[in-house]
């Protein structure tokens, strides 16, 4: 058991998650801060999507998932019995790794779906959020003129920064993100790099990346996964710079299988 | 090289030929059906025909307007049972099922679209006509709905297993309910393909005569009551048909023409629907 620490947003205590047979997250416990960027990183097919879908209980639509152990929000188990998993996502959002629009709405009806699914969309609210949340993925400026077409009609990039703008737009506390520059060209991975920095102001955010720089660049937290357990966890600098552990030092320095 | 050449050509030519003869070969029948019973049908079609209930024996004229409205209240009360059975069961299937409950339902709509359409008839006669003591339009509605329950069941399964699993899950990551992502996002996802297969269903069992034989009876005379005998198109067609009167035949074509049409352009309107993405 890790010792909860003061601002601890979200800690894992012995996080198992077994698909059938596959034993794909062993034992993992660790810990995110209260408006901190925690970056999962490690190679394909280790588990990072895994872990970060039981942070909102995703896994929960896939009947050969068992997940066990505990994940805190704000020192209360998002798994136990009474927990209601509808309440608690929305607090905790999510980006996927491949952008996922609604297909069969408008830009301007994918910002708030949020709101509009849950039945609870004030028309008098909805075109300032439209407009806040657009600004602040920088998308505004480029779907302004067209906030009614259908959102397919946006670019892989621009559908990605659709999906994290429909995100924030519901504020939530936490903010789970899948490799969400995997689809994007390097200046709106910046841009996202940049919304992220912003937004760790106000929110909590664990992102899954690939990409070492970027885990480097925006995360404070890092946290680095093997075969489905946790090797090492701790400041990004010193991850980056002196790990403990050899198989960290492998993988960052590029000398892994 | 030269021959190599020519004898792809050739086979090629041969395979263009046998799959324009099996093509052939579908649409003559089809071709046939309709015209001969445009043929026959055609001069039948008259105002009295969608109007009139048919004149006894003898006499000439009469039409099968009590046929056309009973058909069309059997279908839609076997519609109001059967699609709201067929449609929840498929989404309970496909979102909310365990394993082992889903393979026993698939496995019995599987098996049950597969009962032969008297059966049906029969097994509803046993247990609706026999303990109401009497044939009635509900027996017959009932024999439609079960004929309508697997097929709507397995299209519209098929349609929600086609909607990606990442708008399931974009939905529920933003907060909302899972029967809310159902109805909204998955069920509004899959509905085009949804309503092709219920305008099929519908078109399916709007042909059927063996399940009404022991359950709606048939009936000469205009009734709206779902506890009585009713009258349906097909059911008139068929007695029409077998019987010796030449003035009754003709009612069995137009009413057969009549029929033929709406079935024809439910499939129209099904494609059309099913395209129209
Ligand atoms: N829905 C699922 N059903 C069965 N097994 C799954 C499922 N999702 C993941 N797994 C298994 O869990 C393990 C971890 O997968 P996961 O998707 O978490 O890897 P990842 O680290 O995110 O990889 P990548 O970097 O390629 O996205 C893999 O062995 C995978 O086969
Ligand atoms: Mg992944």
């Amino acid at each position: 058991m890790s010792e909860v620490t003061m601002d601890a947003k979200i800690t894992l205590e012995q996080l198992n998650v077994h698909f059938g047979t596959n034993h794909a997250v062993k034992d993992v416990t660790m810990t995110m801060a209260t408006n901190s960027v925690s970056a999962i990183i490690g190679p394909s097919g280790c588990g990072k999507s895994t872990v970060l879908r039981s942070i909102n209980r995703m896994h929960d639509l896939t009947p050969s998932a068992r997940v066990s152990g505990a994940i805190l929000l704000d020192g209360e188990n998002i798994y136990c019995k009474e927990c209601d998993p509808v309440t608690m996502r929305r607090r905790v959002g999510m980006v996927f790794q491949k952008p996922n629009p609604f297909p069969a709405m408008s830009i301007y009806d994918n910002v708030v779906a949020g709101y509009k699914l849950n039945g609870r969309a004030r028309r008098s609210e909805m075109d300032g959020i439209v407009e806040q949340s657009l600004q602040r993925v920088s998308l505004w400026d480029e779907v302004k003129d067209r906030l009614h077409v259908n959102a397919m009609q946006l670019s892989g990039g621009q559908q990605q920064r659709l999906c994290i703008a429909r995100t924030i737009a519901v504020c939530p506390e936490v903010i789970l993100m899948d490799e969400p520059c995997s689809a994007l060209d390097p200046i709106s991975t910046l841009k996202v790099e940049e919304l992220i920095d912003e937004l760790k102001e106000k929110y909590t955010i664990v992102i899954v990346t690939h990409n070492m720089q970027q885990a480097a660049r925006v995360s404070d937290t890092t946290a680095f996964f093997y075969l489905g357990e946790l090797i090492e966890m701790g400041d990004t600098k010193k991850i980056f710079t002196n790990p403990e552990k050899k198989q960290t030092e492998d993988y960052i320095t590029g000398r892994f299988g | 090289m030269m021959t190599a050449i020519l004898r792809r050509k050739m086979t090629n030519g041969l395979m263009m030929l046998a799959m324009l003869a099996a093509t052939v070969t579908v649409l003559v029948p089809l071709g046939l059906i309709f015209f001969y019973i445009l043929k026959m049908g055609f001069s039948s079609i008259n105002l009295d025909l969608f109007t009139q209930i048919p004149k006894p024996p003898g006499e000439v004229g009469g039409g099968m307007a009590n046929g056309i409205i009973g058909s069309g209240l059997l279908i839609g009360v076997a519609s109001l049972i059967g699609l709201p059975l067929g449609i929840f069961g498929a989404v309970y299937l496909s979102e909310y099922g365990t394993s082992r409950i889903s393979t026993m339902i698939r496995f019995s709509a599987d098996v049950l679209s597969g009962v032969p359409s008297i059966i049906t008839g029969m097994v509803v006669y046993g247990l609706v006509v026999v303990p109401m003591k009497g044939f009635s339009a509900l027996a017959g509605s009932l024999a439609l709905a079960l004929i309508m329950i697997p097929i709507v069941l397995r299209t519209t399964e098929e349609q929600l297993k086609m909607v990606p699993m990442t708008l399931r899950e974009a939905s529920l990551a933003l907060g909302v309910p899972l029967w809310r992502t159902t109805l909204k996002v998955t069920l509004k996802s899959a509905l085009k393909g949804i309503v092709t297969g219920v305008l099929l269903a519908v078109a399916r069992v709007a042909g059927e005569t063996a399940p009404l034989l022991f359950t709606a009876l048939g009936n000469m005379f205009w009734s709206h009551k779902l506890n009585e005998p009713i009258a349906a198109l097909p059911l008139q067609i068929f007695n029409f048909a077998i019987s010796p009167y030449d003035d009754w035949h003709r009612l069995a074509w137009g009413g057969a023409l009549v029929l033929v049409t709406l079935m024809f352009s439910l499939s129209l309107l099904a494609r059309w629907f099913g395209r129209a993405r």
